[in-house]
């Protein structure tokens, strides 16, 4: 799906990885209606867990490597590339590229472990455990509004907000980028259902309007 | 479909949660000392209230955070959600049963 040849890390095993929808990228191509609503899945982010109490000394450390944390639900906090989304009072998932896992030459884990430090908590390695689709375009609400019961509408669901919830009944942690684009992350054994539905509610954008 | 208010994340589907059964059944202070029967009735005995029920929820799809809820086990008016280890808060509308025929 995504060239990523120009990364080589660890073992020669960067260039069997496969992303898990990657086959269905010709369907989501063909599946997308540029300009209405557009489907495809997004590079290799690496991620990592984190559980952390935010007021605590641990927390804060984890905060200044992070930059920052999210204080409540639907909250996004992160600097330039890193996102940190809020999973939980004490629970939060670290978005970043690829690039960033001690692998490929990035240090996020390992700063990340080492601001925890013995303080209680955990980091963990998550950078397999979910894929992150991308819908953009002016339907992208309408399509997620068919199997998503949360408030959708811009009023109440604003660009740089994320929240967990389901999805055409999959749990997913849905990201709102920009007004008319979502991200999608579903652990990675639901990526081809939902890959499949999503190209299924986007179906009938692809035919004119009926007036 | 119920609508339950999460403490962390607001009003979310039902399909989000699970239930964790009735709220407030305290572990025995020495199970050594309990014989067969007392065991067995804290393992499962519940009670089966008509009205007001104190319960456990779990919001697995969300925040992944336990909570205390009142509901009426016949109406499914959700009349209160608090913390876990919070005492089960008063009510005043408690329907017993055949007050509305
Ligand atoms: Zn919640």
């Amino acid at each position: 799906m995504v060239n990523t040849a120009a990364l080589t890390g660890i073992n020669g095993l960067r260039e069997i990885r496969r992303s898990p929808a990657s086959h269905l990228a010709a369907a989501l191509e063909t599946g997308s209606v540029p300009g209405t609503v557009v489907l495809k899945e997004g590079p290799f982010q690496t991620m990592a867990g984190v559980r952390v109490d935010p007021a605590s000394e641990a927390g804060s450390r984890i905060a200044s490597v992070t930059g920052g944390l999210p204080a409540r639900c639907g909250q996004v906090a992160g600097a330039e590339q890193v996102s940190v989304l809020w999973l939980g009072p004490s629970e939060f998932l670290v978005v970043a590229p690829e690039e960033d896992h001690d692998t490929l030459g990035g240090d996020l884990l390992g700063s990340l472990t080492a601001a925890l430090g013995d303080g209680p908590g955990q980091v963990v390695d998550l950078s397999a455990n979910r894929t992150m689709f991308e819908l953009t375009g002016p339907r992208a609400r309408a399509v997620l509004e068919k199997g998503c019961a949360l408030d959708l509408h811009p009023r109440s669901f604003t660009p740089g907000t994320a929240l967990a919830t389901e999805v055409g009944n999959i749990p997913v942690v849905l990201l709102k980028t920009g007004e008319e684009s979502f991200r999608l992350f579903p652990r990675a054994s639901f990526a081809d259902f939902l890959g499949r539905w999503l190209l299924d509610a986007m179906r009938e954008f692809a035919s004119p309007e009926v007036p | 479909m119920l609508l339950i208010s999460c403490p962390n994340c607001g009003s979310r589907d039902e399909t989000e949660f699970h239930y964790g059964g009735q709220a407030h059944v305290p572990y025995p202070e020495n199970p050594n000392d309990l014989n067969d029967r007392e065991w067995a009735e804290f393992l499962f005995y519940r009670d089966n209230t008509k009205g007001a029920f104190a319960e456990r929820w779990l919001h697995s799809t969300g925040c992944r955070q336990w909570f205390n809820m009142l509901r009426d086990t016949v109406t499914y008016d959700i009349q209160a959600v608090y913390p876990m280890g919070a005492p089960r808060p008063a009510t005043s509308t408690t329907a017993p049963e055949g007050a509305t025929k």
